[in-house]
């Protein structure tokens, strides 16, 4: 939080600060000291912010004139489509919507890996960012099912079907969570309520994790504590807000191309058909962004074990304050550290290709040692790398960094490879 | 800023390609150009019309088009009959409309309002009478395959004899474009089957293309709104992007010269 004391000048504003200090919250989100070399990858908080608010809006607004009944839930989609005013647009908006809220997450997900930014002081903001993921991931599935289209009952049918591998009381679980013995009207009705709900959650969540974030201060690309304020910070208004606005706008050109040129490339075209629990589709596939999870499930025989390997492959994310034992939070004074991190990616990448594919063949061996990798990379790379690694010399100060005036040359230049 | 780009670029081909190659099925699909495609991409208003011929003269015995009214044939960005051509239409069909003050049903012509007339009271009846398969709604069939307008417009041209060693049971037609090359549906297009007002000539190859044009608009009646209202707000967005760029660089260079 910011040091001095903040009083508002007028006699008004001085009365109604001192019984709510909406004012000085206002003054503090106006004045926090922000890193002055925080690059376009940090852009991506005020991106999803965005996101969080444009899928409420939207979602509002579908939601009255949406009918949550198996009879008629297609039926008003295309209502909505057809015949209510920019219905289109506000659904195209809302479902591609989904898919860039949750490249946004990805790219903030994986910069924070880039950057060390879960370690120590910032485990609180980390731990309640992966609960947020993990809604995302609930309240996106659940949203999905809505339309009532044939991806969206056998998606349904899968996903819920997982939780009968609990031994005993799987089965029961299943009947109670679609409210009988199928997907029907039920579930339908359930997973409405909840996709209602889980986005105010996530933004009750969100409030929580920038709470905590504003308590140390952001962390930078070159992952050192910084004094604040002093020369290495900027105010968070003008600075950060107009860059993180044109970062913003950039993504709202390649968002309206989607919403405008290929609202339907990111779904499944059998979606499009009105659920029928008589036919099933010939491959069920989740929508993109749950691809690389759906492939650890299907690359392990077991049942039971295939739904905790995907479970465990988000909730390992929790623990890595303390998976990863390296006291350097920046890749870039990691070289080794840097190599695996791209391993890594590479490795998400490949699970979520082959996640798309059937399961057979080179794609499931291909998936069994991308998921071999994955928990490998958490378990046994990064807790041995943070002792065996030879880190390159720190920067005691950003301005030091910069201006590559110091002991560290090599380092910043380092940096600036990245960056270009 | 230079990696934001690239970023950015990288993951939009990406969503290309793979959806792409998502959507590559077993035959090449045929190409043809369709006017709708593109930022400006709008329908051949005379290859509507003419689509909703093929559609009532031809589809519409087996396929039902359950989500559009007769008035959206006079609606913008459509086939734009006139109104006193869709009322025409309209009153062609009989429904059945009721219960009168007597609590009787009553069959009139179809107003304006009303939604296309379907071939069969339900799916069992229409299944009953196509030798046990559906013949899919047609309002939003393009979008509900992989392929999309492509794959209809193959189909409808791709019927062969069976290659030897394929056989066929009874009703069953060889497709090359079919998901499994077999289809109920027999070829429903034949050379000069409907005769064109306009004096276009009714190929089985222009009759694929008004039709499936036809139903591209019933799938997405509002596509040429989509695409106007696309390119104004995309331009409206890039000038913004840069006169934000430009007040970033002024603000900024108050702190150190770059960003």
């Amino acid at each position: 939080m910011s040091d001095h004391e903040y009083t508002p000048t007028s006699k008004f504003g001085k009365w109604f600060n001192d019984r709510l200090p909406l004012l000085t919250l206002a003054n503090h989100l106006t004045d926090y000291p922000t890193p002055k070399n925080l690059n376009y990858w940090w852009t991506f908080g005020g991106i999803l912010t965005f996101c969080l608010i444009t899928q409420i809006v939207t979602g509002l607004t579908l939601a009255m004139h949406y009918i949550a009944h198996a009879d008629m839930a297609f039926e008003s989609v295309e209502h909505i489509m057809r015949d209510v005013n920019y219905g289109w647009l506000i659904r195209y908006i809302h479902s591609n919507g989904a898919s860039m809220f949750f490249l946004a997450v990805y790219i903030h997900i994986f910069r924070s890996l880039f950057y060390g930014s879960y370690k120590s002081p910032r485990e609180i903001i980390w731990i309640i960012g992966i609960i947020i993921y993990l809604l995302m991931m609930a309240s996106a599935f659940m949203g999905y099912v809505l339309p009532w289209g044939q991806m969206s009952f056998w998606g349904a049918t899968v996903i819920t079907n997982l939780f009968s591998a609990i031994p005993f009381v799987g089965e029961g679980i299943v009947n109670w969570l679609w409210g009988g013995y199928s997907v029907d009207n039920p579930t339908l009705t359930r997973f409405f309520t909840l996709h209602y709900l889980l986005p105010f959650l996530i933004l009750g969540l969100v409030v929580l994790h920038i709470w905590a974030l504003h308590v140390p201060g952001n962390n930078n690309p070159i992952g050192i504590d910084i004094k604040k304020p002093s020369k290495d910070t900027v105010p968070f208004h003008p600075y950060i807000v107009i860059k993180d606005g044109f970062a913003l706008l950039m993504f709202m050109i390649i968002f309206a191309f989607f919403i405008f040129y290929s609202p339907n490339i990111l779904g499944h075209a059998d979606n499009y058909i009105e659920a029928n629990p008589m036919v099933t589709p010939a491959h069920i596939v989740p929508e993109w962004y749950l691809l690389p999870f759906y492939a650890i499930l299907r690359s392990i025989p077991d049942k039971l074990l295939g739904v905790v390997a995907m479970l465990s492959a988000i909730l390992i994310l929790a623990a890595l304050p303390w998976l990863d034992t390296s006291k350097i939070r920046s890749a870039v004074f990691r070289p080794l550290y840097k190599q695996f991190y791209w391993i890594l990616v590479a490795d998400v990448l490949i699970l979520g290709y082959v996640g798309a594919m059937p399961a057979e063949g080179l794609y499931l061996l291909v998936a069994r040692v991308a998921t071999a990798y994955y928990f490998l990379h958490f378990l046994l790379i990064l807790p041995v790398l943070g002792f065996k690694e030879k880190t390159l010399p720190v920067p005691l100060s950003i301005t030091e960094s910069v201006l590559g005036g110091s002991p560290n040359l090599a380092t910043a230049k380092n940096k600036e490879s990245f960056d270009k | 800023m230079k990696n934001l780009i690239k970023l950015l670029s990288i993951i939009t081909l990406i969503c290309f390609t793979t959806a792409q190659s998502n959507s590559a099925e077993i035959a090449k699909f045929l190409k043809t150009d369709w006017s709708f495609k593109g930022v400006f991409g709008k329908f051949d208003r005379g290859s509507l019309q003419r689509g909703y011929q093929v559609y009532t003269e031809v589809c519409s015995s087996c396929h039902s088009m359950k989500y559009l009214s007769y008035r959206n044939l006079g609606e913008k960005g459509g086939p734009e009959f006139s109104e006193a051509e869709v009322k025409a239409i309209a009153a062609s069909f009989e429904v059945t409309d009721g219960p009168n003050a007597d609590g009787e049903m009553f069959t009139r012509p179809a107003k304006l309002s009303d939604k296309f007339v379907k071939p069969y009271e339900n799916i069992k009846a229409a299944e009953a009478a196509n030798g046990g398969a559906y013949p899919p709604d047609m309002s939003v069939l393009v979008k509900a395959r992989g392929g999309g307008v492509d794959y209809v417009y193959s189909l409808l041209q791709g019927y062969e004899d069976a290659p030897s060693g394929v056989n066929l049971d009874e009703g069953v037609h060889y497709n090359k474009y079919m998901y499994g090359n077999k289809i109920k549906m027999a070829s429903p297009l034949s050379e000069g089957i409907v005769e064109y007002g306009d004096g276009t000539e009714a190929t089985v190859e222009q009759m694929s293309k008004d039709v499936t044009t036809f139903l591209m608009w019933a799938a997405e009646p509002h596509l040429e709104a989509r695409h106007q209202m696309g390119f104004k707000a995309i331009v409206y967005l890039i000038i913004l992007t840069i006169l934000v760029y430009l007040s970033m660089k002024k603000i900024w260079s108050r702190i150190e010269p770059e960003v």
